[in-house]
This record gives structure tokens, sequence and C-alpha cells, in this order.
């Protein structure tokens, strides 16, 4: 480490450094390590070290996941229902946690961005009165910062009422089992909101005003403004909030597995087709992982293995298309309502 | 019929309507605290205060009976002492942020700073993918990798020998907990510290530089200190996002309701416990039985509380940020 520290004077940043003045060459800094006090080189070495741990780990996490994925993952695997059974042989491929995967993000984003947009748009737009829309902004951070498994045996207790019967099943004695891909996402929408809402906010803080008031010079009202102008401006924002929900609500377990059930299948319920599988309960590839996991009952590592790397690969694929996205206008990539905190 | 609907709508009628969207998380928070505390209402009548929070009788014999109905009648039936499961996840989320805040730090002035521009555009891709990565695949590691390795060739058999009477020692631990969580929760600061760090006026660094300070003194003594609501916010989101941790931490915590003691030197960082959200998700299929649903719901208050306060505390350690204009 040390002598990789002292090979010349290091690279300048490109921005926020001391090396872009209108003479920016390497020399002005000036600075070779050997100036520096002892405990400055020590501090300079730690950055070093934090930042390569930082890739290290994060590549034997993915080439671990996909060296093991790939030892497991084949086509049956993909296109085959799980059975249950002992024999890791006989249990079947994880169709059926992928269909439930892709259900239940739909459901969630479709429930989360038309209310994460509304909220967005009057809070940026309208914003009266004040005090509440202060409040509803740090409402959004309390839901953003409440723990998925609270979410989700909050949705289990609310969705237990009797009001809400028609979501999912009902026991002989009248007892509403509670859980269903219709109630695991609604609360999954929970999980999606607090991103869609940021992403949409910044978009339309960003908005200059002068393009309001032109819209306003051209005798447009404020909601037609919103809606002809605004809305079609941060659309790529909106989109970017939307593939980042969708990217938590695959990852995310415990609500799957306290509201969908967690079961092998899906297991529709009630006649109407279509509704019936919505309805019903099933298991994504998050709960397929856990369920398989030396944590779970079925123990079947190489299952749960290969599942994960589809998660991932879902996962990773997600926020590629948020790069993809957002290529404009991002400074540092690492904005914080990227990452939900 | 529908005409009205399709009418351009007055200004007035869509504030009304989008306000009143907005209001719905406001709903959706109370409805949370209501619908969770009565839940718990069971537990906190029959629990004092002390006894509650407090260490008593193995919490996971209390919670195994409470499961099978055997736990007593009347207000015994709910008594439990969760002082473990509380003092585990104190243990685990404190660990994990006061490293992952160091590791966030010097990884946050390496990106802003000193990482070569190449490496940069490797590093900042890398950050979103750690923050990205899903609980149960960080579970599923821990579970799988770590605490195997941990188990055949960090502890050894002397030390397992040590506290055999106590606990048996098996890898999944306080020491493979800490690891991933650090690993999980560290993203999400190191976003927030290089935001705050790239919008430090830069004319306040150059300042320091003019007057001959170097550029770790620089970065350390003025962006550090002109960002510290943003790392105090970083810090209180990422207890916040720790304490809530129940998937990875079941997978890889041993799953025991035991206290790891300090004075075991060492030792403590291979004993085995299990924090209130591990201990939830869990007892989930357990919910029928009245005793432990109202101490699982209990739990969950508990945490609901805990983050409402911690969010709040982020919300409000930002506000020194907006003064400058800085978005955090």
């Amino acid at each position: 480490m040390a002598t990789q520290i002292h090979q010349g004077p290091p690279p300048l940043p490109p921005h926020g450094g001391f090396g872009d003045g209108p003479r920016g060459s390497r020399k002005r800094g000036g600075e070779s390590l050997s100036t520096w006090r002892y405990g400055d080189r020590v501090a300079y070495a730690m950055c070093w070290f934090c930042g390569i741990a930082l890739c290290v780990i994060a590549g034997a996490i993915v080439l671990y996941m996909a060296a093991r994925g790939l030892q497991y993952l084949n086509f049956t695997l993909l296109s085959t229902h799980p059975e249950a059974g002992l024999d890791q042989k006989k249990t079947g491929g994880f169709l059926d946690p992928i269909i439930g995967t892709v259900l239940l993000t739909i459901i969630g984003i479709a429930i989360a961005t038309p209310i994460a947009v509304a909220t967005a748009v009057w809070i940026v737009e309208y914003g009266r009165p004040a005090w509440l829309a202060r409040l509803v902004e740090s409402g959004i951070e309390v839901v953003a910062g409440t723990p998925d498994i609270v979410i989700a045996i909050f949705g289990l207790a609310l969705f237990q009422q009797s009001l809400f019967a028609p979501l999912s099943l009902t026991a002989d004695g009248g007892a509403v089992f509670g859980r269903s891909f219709l109630t695991a996402g609604a609360m999954m929408s929970l999980i999606a909101l607090p991103m869609v809402f940021s992403a949409t906010r910044e978009g339309l803080q960003s908005v200059p005003a002068l393009v309001r008031e032109a819209s306003y010079g051209l005798g447009k009202t404020k909601i037609a403004t919103i809606r002809r102008v605004l809305l079609p401006s941060v659309r790529p924002n909106i989109s970017t909030g939307m593939a980042l929900g969708m990217g938590r609500i695959c990852g995310d377990t415990a609500i799957v597995i306290v509201l969908l059930g967690a079961t092998l299948r899906l297991e529709s319920e009630g006649g109407i087709p279509g509704f019936n599988v919505l309805k019903g309960t099933g298991s994504t590839l998050t709960s397929y992982v856990y369920n398989n996991s030396p944590a779970g009952e079925g123990n079947a590592p190489q299952k749960a293995y290969a599942a994960a790397f589809v998660l991932l690969l879902i996962v990773v694929a997600l926020n590629f298309t948020v790069d993809l996205i957002a290529r404009r206008g991002s400074k540092t990539g690492l904005e914080t309502g990227r990452l939900g905190a | 019929m529908f005409d009205r609907f399709r009418a351009p709508w007055s200004d007035r009628r869509a504030e009304r309507v989008l306000g009143a969207l907005a209001s719905l998380v406001l709903v959706i928070i109370a409805l949370m605290v209501i619908f969770v505390a009565i839940k718990a209402w069971p537990t906190l009548r029959h629990n004092s205060v002390v006894g509650w929070f407090g260490f008593g009788d193995e919490v996971d014999v209390q919670i195994a009976n409470q499961v099978n109905g055997t736990s007593g009648t009347g207000g015994d039936a709910f008594k439990l002492n969760a002082g473990p499961l509380i003092y585990a996840t104190i243990l685990t989320t404190a660990l994990a942020v006061v490293i992952g805040l160091a590791f966030a730090l010097f990884s946050a002035i390496f990106i802003v700073e000193f990482a070569p521009p190449r490496l940069r555009r490797i590093i900042v891709p890398v950050v979103r993918l750690l923050a990205a990565v899903p609980s149960v695949i960080y579970g599923l590691i821990g579970i799988l990798v770590l605490a195997p390795f941990v188990n055949d060739h960090v502890i050894s058999d002397s030390r397992k020998r040590s506290v055999e009477y106590v606990v048996q020692l098996s890898g999944t631990s306080l020491l493979v907990a800490t690891v991933i969580l650090t690993v999980m929760i560290t993203p999400i600061m190191i976003a927030i510290v290089t935001d705050a760090l790239y919008s430090v006026p830069k004319g306040w660094k150059e300042g320091a530089v003019a007057l001959g300070v170097n550029r770790w003194r620089a970065m350390w003594t003025v962006s550090i200190r002109a960002a510290r609501p943003a790392i105090i916010a970083a810090a209180v989101l990422a207890t916040a996002r720790a304490l809530g941790e129940g998937i990875m931490l079941s997978m890889v915590s041993g799953g025991r309701g035991f206290s790891p003691n300090p004075l075991d030197g060492i030792t403590v960082l291979f004993e085995p416990l299990r924090p209130l959200a591990a201990t939830i998700v869990e007892n989930v299929e357990s919910l029928n039985a009245p005793a432990v649903r109202s101490s699982v719901y209990a739990f969950a208050l508990l945490l609901l509380f805990s983050s409402l306060m911690l969010s709040l505390g982020g919300y409000l350690a930002k506000q020194p940020m907006k003064k400058y204009g800085i978005r955090v």
C-alpha cells in the first residue's frame, strides 16, 4: 500500500478540486505526500482502503452469486412449478415465484405511482397550507424509514378487518385471512411510494420557474400547466422512481412472508378468472430463497442460489434501467433519493 | 354522466383532490400506529414497563409457552421479559452504525476527493449495487458462506468448550450479523455524505488550501465539518434501517434469545442473539395464539416508535443544510 501511495502526486479530481483552474496542470497542487503529516498519510491510506474494499466486497458478492447461480441454474428450473418434497432433485423449479414477483411488482407500483406523483405535485406546486405540506413531507420520510416487517404485520392487522374481506380468502367461520396478492401489493406500494415521490419531487423542483410562467402567460390554468407541461417534462424522473421502487419491491421479503403466505405455488381463490389469482396467495423469488435457505424449511441451498441469482439479475437490471433513464443531469450518481435513504 | 370528470378541472378542485391524496400518507401512518397499538394492548396492559424491557426468565421459553398456550392464565399469559431481544437489537445496530459510519466517511472522502476519475466511475455504481442487493441475498451469503467459515476456521474448539454449558457456538453469531449489517447500511450513509460533501461550496475548501493545509486536512476540517448535519442524518437514517432489518438477521444471527455477555471477552463476538425484527419474522406463523400475537405486535410497536423518532430526527438534522441552499 505504502509504495503505491508514493507514486507521484495523486491525480486531481475533475470537480470540487483544486486542479481545475485555468492552468489546471497536475503539478499545481504541488503536493507530494512526503510533506504530509504522518496522521494525514494514514487517513489518506484509509480512504484508499475503504474505496477499494467497497469494490472488492461488491465484486465478491456478485462473482460468488454468479458462479453459484450459473452452476445450479438451468432452464428446467425456470420453467417448472415447485413441488413439495424433501429431495432437492424432486422439488421442481421456481416458475411460480417468478410469476409472483412480476405480479406483485406490477400491483405495488401501480398503486404507488399515482399517489406518489399526486403527492409530489401537490407539495411542489400547491403546498398550502404550509404546515400540512411539511407534515406530509416528513410523513413520507417516516414511511420510508418504517421497517418492512412492521409494515407487513400492520397490513395483516388491517386487511383482516371484515371491511377488506373481498380482497382475500374468508374462512368458514367468517375470519378474514388477509393474505393475498392484493393485500401484499397494497403494502408493497408503501415501500415504493417514497422512491417515486422523491424522484418526482426532484424533477419538479428542477423545472425552471419561467416554464410555468410562460404557460400561465399563454392563459393556461395551474392544473392545465401541470398536466400538459410539468408532468411530461418530469416523465424521466417518474420512470426513474418507478424503476427504483420496483427494485425495492422485488427485493422485499418480509411483506411476502407475512402477507402473501409464501405458499409454494400460486393458489387461486374464488371464481372470477384473473381476479382469483390476485385474491389468492403465492410466493416470490425472495420468499423462495428464504424458504430454501437453511433458515427456512426447504433447506435446498442449490435452489436458493439459483433463485437468488435470478433475483440479483432482476435487481441489477432495474438499476441499469435507472442509469439509462437518468444518465443526464446527475452530478454524483449517488443522489440520496436513489437509495431510499 | 362522466362529462363532469372529463371536463377540465378547475384549479380549486385539483388542489383539493391532490391535497387529499397527499394527506393519505398521514392517514396511513395514523392507522399504522393505531392498529399496531391496539393489537399490542394486552401485552402493554399486563406487563410492567420495567419487567417488559428488563431481563428475567428465558425469553425463548416464554415465547414458546405463549405459542403453545401454556404461558399461564389471565394476565400471566402475556408475561414477557424482552430484555435480551432489545439488547440484541441495540448491540447489532450500534456496532454496525459505528463501524459503518467510519467506513462511510472515509469512502465518501475518497469518492469526492481522492479517487482517480476512472476508479470513481466504478465506485459509484458499486455503492448503488450494494444498496440494491436484496436483504435475503445478504442473508443467504451469511448463512451459507460466512457462518460456516466462522464456525470452521475462526472459532476454536477450546472457545466452544469454554461456553458450552451456557450456549452453543455455531457460526451464526453477533460477528456475522454485524459484518453483514454493516455492509448493508454503509451504502446509504455513503450516498448521503457524498451528496453533502459535493454540495459544500468550493470556495470554503479552497480557502483552507490557500492557507496552506493539505487536501486531507481541507476535507477533514472544512468539508466534513460543514457537512455535519448530513452526517448526523446519515447515521440516524442508517440506524433506522438497521433496527428494522428482520429477514437477514433472522437468517444469520443465530436465532436464539440470548444476551451476549461482554465479560466473555472475544467470545462475545461468536455468541448467538436475536434482535426484535428477527423475532417478529420467526413468529409470524404463530400469530393465531393471542398471547404471542400481542407480544409480536408489541415488538412491532417498539420498532415503529423508534423508527418514527429516528425518521423525524433525520428530517430535523437535515434542516440546517437547507439554510445554505443545499438539498440533501
